[in-house]
């Protein structure tokens, strides 16, 4: 079982209120993964799961159970951590084994354990190595190792990828998603990279200043953002958004439209120039400077041909226009 | 880059970085020369280096008067025992001010740092007279007591230098992984910090060894150590430069031994944390 419930869980280090208060729900199983800005909060919401922080007021419940004043230790959950904070002084097995030991288990029942799970993350051949002597992807490995060998409640990882290069991030990526349809294991991620977000997620929570701006699965915070925030912070490259007499033609105070949403062809209403064109071979991004002041991304194919200077005339695919509200909340 | 050194600029620092450690090196040298010399010889003027008349009778007759034997043991178990007493306390505590701190951490570090800054002979009467009346006076205990106590700050402070170094998130996930504070302290601290925890304890057993005001004051013969040992070569009919000399060399001996094989330690410890 890991189901969680934060109940107007709020945070504040002196004066500064961090997480205001906040209510949400985490079912067993599910693939959650908080994401936002530098500074918004989730690793300190996290944390607040795990047990390093206390809670200013609020409840935590993990299964139905309050374990808001319960140290890490007895909440049965496991995080991993972004510096992987392996202890260097031991081996890899010993590594792995530290939760079994510190449970009190048998040196026999440890040992099958630390097997099983080497065995599951590729790292039998590395059992009797300290982590200096690992690469990055594998003292992650480690990390998650220790993790899984206590069968926890939930797993919770702290921006895990973020110390490892672009290829070997993929990799791991998959690792994990695969480790949770194996596991089925409810899992909370914690990253502000939406590209993570958004390939790993049942289910994502999309947090600014403390506050949770959505919640949905990918494809719903993608199609259907509730307010600007999200609209721009989820998608790469970013929603392009028009203010003024443009919007108001749509009935909003802004409109956003996806770079993967706007045609090129002539005849369409919004005419500019091709300021810079990025070519990555299976697709082409240009910046528009339009006509009237403002920039637009395009995402085009990878054989179209525009170049820095070029004019163009662009139009939004038919219904794939975001209205928003002055305050910024998006319109039916 | 590092800055291209000429030879002759490289012969000056070498000359000058000798002459410092001859300086400092020599009042040892000198005493260990005279501990060899006749009493006559070794108050010659003028002064000389080397004499022609090489005895070991100094030795002898220091190891003949005294019970050196005695003193030594004193010794090591005041300076170890202070120290293992010392780091039983300035662990946990080490540990707290570097890992869970509070608004006046700072404060209470600069505090603890400021009562060795104080005189000891400031509170010389007081805890001689305290440790007469609870029978401290003497004993092995009560000097281990003292030296602990004069040397806590000390250790507290390397103690958390070191812990500072240690990345939080490691004993945090310590704490995920089961462990309550007894063995995130046994097993994941202490372990890391053994090399600031073995040059801490290298260091303060050095510093007890050759603490001399306290152990001259607060011992007569029982528990009395080498520091003792030493002073009691300066008779009041006399100083007896040569047997004094013989007596000093004994009693620092045991711990020139111990620092010069531990040397690499011990310089690790002393500038761990100046660069990051």
């Amino acid at each position: 079982m890991g189901q969680i419930q934060l109940t107007q869980v709020r945070k504040s280090f002196g004066e500064v209120d961090v997480i205001p208060g906040i209510d949400l729900m985490i079912e067993d199983g599910e693939f959650v993964v908080f994401v936002g800005p530098s500074g918004c909060g989730k690793s300190t919401l996290l944390r607040l799961i795990a047990g390093l922080e206390d809670t200013t007021s609020g409840t935590i419940a993990i299964d139905g159970k309050d374990a808001t004043h319960l140290p890490p230790a007895k909440r049965g959950l496991a995080m991993v951590f972004q510096s992987y904070a392996l202890y260097p002084h031991m081996t890899v097995r010993k590594n792995i084994a530290f939760p079994l030991k510190m449970a009190g288990m048998s040196e026999t029942e440890q040992a099958a354990r630390v097997e099983r799970a080497a065995k599951v993350l590729n790292l039998t051949s590395y059992l009797d190595r300290r982590p200096g002597q690992l690469s990055g992807g594998q003292r992650q490995r480690v990390a998650i190792g220790r993790a899984i060998v206590r069968e926890p409640a939930a797993f919770l990882f702290d921006e895990p990828l973020s110390n490892l290069d672009a290829a070997l991030r993929v990799g791991m990526r998959q690792e994990i998603t695969e480790l949770h349809q194996s596991l089925k294991t409810t899992m909370i991620y914690v990253t502000h990279d939406q590209v993570e977000a958004m390939t790993m997620a049942d289910k994502i929570v999309v947090l600014n200043a403390g506050r949770i701006e959505q919640v949905g699965s990918p494809l719903d915070l993608y199609h259907r953002p509730q307010n600007l925030f999200v609209a721009g912070f989820i998608g790469s490259p970013k929603m392009n958004f028009l203010a003024g007499a443009e919007a108001a033609k749509h009935g909003a105070a802004t409109i956003g439209i996806r770079p993967e949403h706007l045609e090129i062809g002539a005849g369409g209403p919004w005419q500019g120039t091709v300021g810079l064109s990025e070519h990555l071979g299976s697709d082409t991004f240009l910046k528009v400077a339009l006509d009237t002041g403002e920039t637009l991304t395009v995402r085009a194919g990878g054989e179209v041909a525009l170049r820095h200077g070029d004019s163009i005339a662009l139009a939004p695919q038919v219904g794939k226009i975001h209205r928003f509200d002055a305050s910024g909340k998006a319109l039916a | 880059m590092a800055r291209a050194q000429s030879p002759r600029r490289r012969l000056i620092a070498t000359l000058a970085a000798w002459g410092v450690a001859l300086t400092i090196f020599f009042p040892v040298l000198w005493m260990i020369l005279t501990s060899f010399k006749t009493e006559a010889s070794a108050v010659a003027m003028p002064p000389q280096l080397f004499t022609a008349d090489w005895t070991l009778e100094n030795y002898a007759e220091v190891w003949q008067r005294s019970d050196y034997p005695r003193f030594f043991w004193n010794s090591v178990f005041i300076s170890i025992g202070s120290t293992l007493l010392g780091l039983a306390i300035a662990i946990p505590a080490a540990w707290s001010m570097a890992f869970v701190p509070g608004r006046r951490t700072k404060d209470l570090l600069m505090w603890m740092l400021s009562t060795k800054m104080m005189p000891a002979v400031a509170v010389l009467i007081p805890l001689y007279l305290v440790f007469q009346r609870i029978g401290l006076f003497d004993t092995r205990l009560g000097l281990i007591l003292a030296l602990m106590l004069m040397n806590l700050p000390i250790i507290i402070w390397m103690l958390y230098t070191y812990f500072k170094e240690i990345p939080a998130e490691i004993l945090e996930a310590a704490r995920m992984d089961g462990a309550n504070l007894w063995n995130e302290i046994v097993y994941v601290l202490t372990p890391m910090a053994l090399p600031g925890i073995a040059s801490t304890m290298l260091l303060n057993i050095i510093l007890a060894w050759n603490e001399a005001f306290w152990t001259i004051t607060l011992t007569t013969t029982k528990a009395a150590p080498l520091s003792a040992f030493i002073a009691s070569f300066s008779a009041p009919q006399g100083l007896f430069y040569a047997k004094l000399s013989a007596a000093s060399a004994m009693a620092i001996l045991p711990i020139l031994i111990l620092g010069w094989f531990s040397q690499k330690q011990l310089v690790r410890g002393l500038t761990f944390g100046a660069v990051k």
